[in-house]
């Protein structure tokens, strides 16, 4: 090895920043999982006959399940009866403000670098934070209920507003579309809900934050968000776990639907705890996000920055229904050490002139897979639909994998799809030409790998944006700080 | 400031550099010239701190200091400046964020306060007039898509921002315009302080109209076979390096 491949092996080699471990009482309940947990954890939550039904459905076909093997990942036996599937700060908040909730958390949240304090009054952005499976702290409520907007925890909706949850539930999403997400419609626990009335152009940017908090607790977030005809909203979802050594499951789904002329931004940025250098411990993580063009000139984007999980198995799509819909992903995985991800995206296109586009930036580093799976599929009625394809992979060293897996299915004539794809490595040359401009190795990486995300990191929002770059450089750099 | 003793540089096992000796004071210019391949690019890159040449034997020392010990960036920072003889692009990385960069690390070793945006931008903008710079190059990545020539000039002006000590560069001069070159010659030369150095390396007499040399050396097959003032550049352009080479085999 020479010395250049020492230090990049060294940087790239870095302990998870965000690693600790807060110990807010939780209501565990016991593990294992079967149709009485279920029941217990609906009657916990108080909810209406129609999600008993629904979760209980979803078990039934479940239990017929197998879980999936097509992707390129190496997952450990996943014993589901050794996971407890609801967990719940024992204490459930009512805040008026701050000074009544727990200290504990708000340290938590300190750590984070996400003081809810400063949150408050960052402009533009509300903030429901999630921590293990109840919604604790919701803000920005009342701004965003003079608009109609509708913005709270699951469980929140399921009381004040059943009709609108039963209506659009398991519409992207249906309960036994994969195994996953067959298990999350069982037990799924709480997260957020979102309902754009319409023509509402949602003022503010709505963010959730996510935590794993609970020792051997699976995580089953569920998300939904409606954007009614005409309406706007964009969407940011954060996550960032403790430092862990048994891994973690989760498993979360998000919907979507957009009606007629609405238009919805999903910004992702994933950092759950990846496991350590030789590979032990770090997140299992299997999620299903689905949304649905269902209206005319509709669109969906989604934008990922996906950094952390040990093992990542993720594929946002958008089904076009509506004429002239359109979809969009835009991907950043970096995988590192021992880090594996098989992620991509599908995009069906069903309604005529429909259109999509995939650019995805893969990043490899220590001995990782990173594997970029897509489907592109032009029923035969869409007719004069257009996709196109970017995937780019950048190798860090030698001992790290990348791979590609294009599936295109093309049902028209009048429908053109085009794929580019490209694979390269970081060149010691372009290293070395910053180190002879006085910058240190890792300060280059950091640049370089940010320069290659560019594309993708540009559709984030400003506030997340640059949070991600600095996510990069830490996944890839580690030790600093 | 530089003292290059008895060096000798392999890479895969081939000894390229074979003994060198060389010393640069504050304040001169030498010249170092050889036909191809000689090993005039190896030894830049190793004063520079490419890892993969293998220093076998001799020591160099900058500033009183081992060089061969430090890290590049830490060569670079101490102010060992090398144009390249093809630099490189780096996509997705802007000029203005690097070059940034690049100053702000300089100003960190020397224990001054980083640049804000606006100071940097001034700094830009009086170095590129200096050496005439294209406005427009600054707004792209790295290199990106630069033409020979305009790779080259902005190596000058990387210079020009970071005001080494020693700078050493590398066939500078091929790929540019007449006009290019005599603004880089004269940017090079306005440069030149009492307390820096420089070390050119071409293939060409016409630099060294502009730049005047104080020593000029001869490499050859990675060997420093003549050294002399400013004539020895010319007689080399008249006889051509045939000379040089049978003088060689005679010895
Ligand atoms: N990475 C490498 N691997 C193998 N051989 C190399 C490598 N780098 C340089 N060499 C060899 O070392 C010798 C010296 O090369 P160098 O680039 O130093 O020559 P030069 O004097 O700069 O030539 P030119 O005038 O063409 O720029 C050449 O024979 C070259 O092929
Ligand atoms: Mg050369």
């Amino acid at each position: 090895m020479t010395d250049q491949d020492k230090i990049l092996s060294e940087v790239t080699q870095g302990e998870y920043k965000y690693g600790f471990f807060s110990d807010i009482e939780t209501d565990i309940i016991d593990r294992g999982l079967s149709e009485d947990v279920i029941r217990i954890i609906s009657e916990k939550k108080n909810e209406p006959d129609f999600m008993l039904e629904f979760r209980l459905n979803a078990y039934r076909k479940w239990l017929k399940m197998k879980m999936p093997n097509w992707a390129y990942l190496k997952v450990p036996p996943i014993d589901f009866q050794d996971i407890s599937y609801y967990a719940a700060p024992r204490k459930k908040p009512q805040y008026e403000s701050l000074d009544e909730v727990d200290p504990e958390l708000l340290e938590t949240f300190n750590k984070l670098g996400i003081p809810l304090e400063e949150q408050k009054h960052l402009a533009g952005v509300a903030v429901d934070a999630v921590l293990d499976s109840v919604s604790v702290k919701t803000t920005f409520r009342e701004v965003l209920a003079e608009q109609g907007i509708i913005f709270c925890s699951f469980s929140d909706a399921l009381q004040n507003h059943p009709d609108l949850v039963r209506k659009y539930l398991g519409q992207s999403v249906p309960v036994a579309d994969n195994f996953f997400a067959a298990l999350n419609s069982a037990v799924f626990s709480d997260g957020s809900f979102c309902y754009i009335p319409k023509g509402v152009r949602c003022p503010m940017e709505l963010s959730t934050y996510f935590r794993i908090n609970s020792a051997n607790t699976g995580q089953f977030e569920r998300t939904l968000i409606i954007a009614d005809d005409d309406s706007y909203v964009s969407y940011l979802e954060g996550c960032t776990a403790p430092m862990r050594d048994e891994n973690q499951l989760h498993a979360a789904v998000v919907e979507i639907i957009a009606l007629d002329r609405a238009e919805v931004k999903y910004s992702t940025v994933q950092n759950w705890y990846p496991g350590d250098k030789n590979g032990k411990g770090g997140i299992y993580n299997f999620v299903t996000k689905r949304g649905v063009c269902r209206g005319v000139s509709s669109k969906i984007s989604w934008t990922q920055v996906e950094t952390g999980s040990a093992i990542t198995w993720k594929y946002p799509s958008c089904i076009l229904l509506g004429d002239n819909s359109v979809g969009e992903f835009n991907s950043v995985a970096v995988t590192n050490n021992h880090q594996q991800a098989d992620t991509g995206s599908k995009m069906i296109h069903i309604g005529k002139n429909t259109k999509s586009t995939i650019i995805s930036k893969g990043i490899s580093a220590g001995k990782s897979n990173n594997s970029y799976r897509g489907l592109v599929k032009v029923m035969p009625g869409a007719t004069n639909s257009r996709n196109f394809s970017q995937c780019d992979s950048l190798l860090l060293n030698d001992t790290c994998g990348a791979h590609t897996f294009p599936y295109i299915e093309v049902g028209n004539k009048s429908s053109i799809v085009e794929h580019e794809a490209t694979t390269s490595k970081i060149g010691e040359d372009q290293i070395f030409y910053c180190n002879q401009r006085g910058i240190d190795t890792e300060k280059a990486i950091g640049m370089i790998v940010n320069g290659y995300a560019k594309e993708v990191l540009n559709k984030l929002p400003m506030e997340f944006a640059v949070e991600a770059q600095k996510l990069l450089q830490i996944s890839l750099e580690g030790s600093v700080g | 400031m530089l003292s290059i003793k008895d060096l000798y540089v392999s890479i895969d096992g081939n000894e390229i550099l074979k003994g060198i000796n060389l010393e640069v004071k504050p304040g001169e210019i030498h010249a170092i010239m050889g036909p191809n391949g000689s090993g005039k690019s190896t030894l830049a890159n190793v004063l520079a701190g490419k890892e993969e040449f293998e220093v076998t034997q001799g020591e160099v020392t900058y500033m009183g200091e081992d060089l061969l010990e430090m890290a590049p960036e830490d060569r670079a920072t101490s102010g060992l400046f090398l144009s390249f003889q093809y630099p490189v692009e780096i996509p997705g990385v802007p000029m203005v964020n690097f070059l940034k960069t690049a100053v702000n690390q300089h100003r960190i070793a020397r224990g001054e306060k980083e640049l804000t945006a606006g100071e940097f931008l001034k700094l830009m903008r009086e170095k590129k007039e200096m050496i005439d710079m294209d406005t427009q190059l600054t707004n792209r990545s790295v290199n990106e898509g630069f033409s020979g020539g305009e790779k080259k000039k902005n190596e000058i002006f990387q210079m020009a921002l970071l005001e080494p000590k020693l700078a050493i560069l590398d066939e500078t001069d091929s790929g540019l315009d007449i006009d290019a070159l005599k603004t880089v010659a004269h940017g090079v030369n306005a440069l030149k302080t009492p307390n820096n150095a420089t070390i050119i390396i071409t293939h060409y007499q016409r630099l060294l109209d502009y730049i005047i040399p104080d020593h000029v050396h001869v490499l050859y097959k990675g060997r420093m076979v003549k050294s002399g003032g400013r004539e020895l550049a010319l007689e080399l352009e008249e006889k051509g390096y045939d000379w040089v080479k049978q003088e060689n085999a005679l010895q």
